[in-house]
């Protein structure tokens, strides 16, 4: 297959040479929009986070349709969202539709995802659709941005889709074998890039990502800075195949009792703790693997990309 | 077999409570776990009991019925009690239920029972798996003879997805074996992961849209000779 333009600045960006980083912003059940701005904001400020992944209903949950505050941070504040689209609530028709009208309000990234299944959300009751699975899904956009039809071949009139689309992959998946072949059948249907479920053990990363340099196609590490001691609790006891290391969730709550009442020492604390641990994990990675940069999934947490990202250049 | 569950008794009863006499109907057929002459007695007895609890007289007979989806069999083994009773009461599966309001058309049939799935009891173990979903595009000469379709919560067509945790799958708390890590297993063990490694299109719902419909002919080769009546008919 003849590769893709790069269509998009992630793209751009990662053809270009740079080691990149994409954060992320993560609509709940909200109206205000404008937490997710100052976040996207923050972002754009370090000339360092290249485009900011807007994630579709996590955890199964009914939140904010991931479409719109895609565009809006576009739009409003100028930092590339990369549009998360799971197959979990549309069919193949919902699919095209929105994809359609995404490209239409000048989304460039998508990042396909199957999605966490209804059972595991607020709305368990609910029907889970799941009528392509997240390998046909890319299939189905290779087709559309690169013969300009929908999934069964009829035209798409007035223009042509611009738009480079990636999938996940589980660093933590076990066993492995099994998750690298899916990966592979997805590379097979076009993927212009992979963002990866976060990882904090290094060497079980640098492993994945080795074997991942067969498909020769970017990837983006995930990382998951720890906000608070609760977070990374959570993040460990009910985020499935994710453990945070025991010494990093000693430390947290170290510090946050060591700090009670004073809110700007916690901070200062929980930062230092996060900075020690992930700025040798950026580093180690970007020196030994080939991966293209770091997806940090540092959701609400956005104070942190200028210390954590200091030592890296601005390429934006 | 056909996976059925009793309905809450609650639910039974309202649905026979505009009923003075009703026939309860077993099953001998397909259905797990069996619903038979005894089984019917048992709901037959709950029954009363909770119509007693309201001072009402229910009368009610149990009987059972070879296969109570077959309609020959269901006519010439229920028709003869039905006249004296107000409505039925089946403990069938769905199939049985819709094939008693056919074929005893001038009385009401009500299920007592939920049915679930084409599957089996785990060996050795307290539950039920599901193991065909009837979708009507079979691809287990693909996957090691494991369904992706009845196996997996997503219907994956290409997994596993990222839900899968230690083998286990991320729906039913990781109780559940994920469908794909077994078909990966099965496929390596005879050393076929080409199969694994294919990538598959999507599926054609349209076999498994309702209400299913097959033309028998069809299957049979006929298919010139209903054409020619078609046309006569025309």
């Amino acid at each position: 297959m003849a590769k893709r333009p790069a269509y998009s600045q992630l793209c751009k960006a990662i053809e270009a040479g740079n080691f990149v980083f994409t954060g992320e912003l993560e609509p709940k059940k909200i109206l205000d929009l404008s937490e997710i701005f100052h976040s996207a904001e923050e972002m754009k400020k370090t000339g360092k986070i290249v485009a900011a992944n807007v994630t579709d209903g996590p955890q199964g949950d009914a939140y904010m349709s991931s479409l719109v505050p895609s565009y809006l941070i576009q739009d409003k504040v100028g930092i590339e969202a990369v549009w998360q689209v799971t197959v979990r609530d549309r069919n193949r028709v919902a699919l095209f539709g929105d994809v359609v009208a995404g490209a239409v309000l000048g989304l460039k990234n998508i990042l396909t995802l199957t999605g966490d299944h209804t059972a595991l959300g607020d709305h368990k009751k609910g029907c889970a659709v799941y009528d392509l699975d997240s390998t046909q899904f890319c299939e189905m956009l290779s087709i559309m941005i690169d013969e300009g039809t929908d999934y069964e071949g009829n035209e798409l009139e007035g223009g042509k889709i611009e738009m480079n689309f990636g999938c996940v992959a589980n660093p933590n998946s076990n066993p492995r074998e099994p998750e690298i072949l899916k990966v592979g059948r997805k590379v097979e249907q076009g993927v212009d890039f992979i963002q990866t479920q976060t990882a904090f053990d290094i060497d079980q990363a640098k492993e994945f990502l080795k074997e991942l340099e067969q498909f020769n196609v970017p990837v983006l590490l995930g990382m998951f800075p720890l906000k608070s001691y609760g977070i990374a609790w959570y993040f460990d006891k009910f985020i499935p195949g994710v453990s945070v290391p025991k010494d990093l969730l000693k430390a947290l709550k170290k510090a946050e009792k060591d700090n009670k009442g004073n809110k700007q020492g916690k901070y200062a604390a929980l930062d230092k703790i996060n900075i020690e641990f992930f700025n040798p994990f950026i580093e180690e990675i970007k020196k030994t693997t080939k991966a293209a940069g770091i997806h940090c999934m540092a959701v609400e947490y956005e104070r942190l990309f200028e210390p954590l990202l200091k030592s890296y250049p601005k390429y934006i | 077999m056909i996976i059925t569950q009793l309905k809450d008794i609650d639910e039974i009863y309202n649905m026979i409570k505009p009923y003075d006499k009703i026939l309860i109907a077993g099953c001998d057929g397909c259905c797990q776990p069996p619903r038979s002459l005894n089984e019917a007695k048992t709901l037959g007895q709950l029954l009363e009991l909770k119509a007693r609890t309201e001072s009402k007289d229910l009368k009610w007979k149990a009987i059972t019925v070879l296969r109570q989806c077959d309609d020959r069999i269901a006519a010439t083994t229920v028709r003869p009690h039905a006249e004296d009773y107000d409505a039925i009461l089946s403990l069938a599966c769905g199939l049985g239920v819709v094939m008693l309001n056919k074929v005893i058309d001038k009385k009401l049939t009500f299920p007592a029972q939920n049915s679930h799935f084409g599957g089996v009891q785990n060996n050795g173990e307290n539950n039920f798996i599901e193991y065909c979903e009837e979708c009507g595009d079979c691809v287990i000469g693909e996957t090691g003879g494991v369904c992706p379709r009845a196996g997996c919560a997503k219907h994956l067509s290409n997994g596993p997805c990222g839900g899968m945790v230690d083998g286990m799958c991320e729906v039913g708390g990781y109780t559940i074996p994920c469908a794909w890590v077994r078909i990966w297993e099965r496929l390596k063990e005879f050393d076929r992961l080409d199969l694994f490694k294919k990538y598959r299109g999507p599926r054609d719902y349209r076999t498994s849209t309702s209400p299913g419909y097959i033309p028998i002919y069809k299957e049979y080769g006929n298919e010139d000779e209903e054409e020619q009546k078609e046309e006569a008919k025309a």
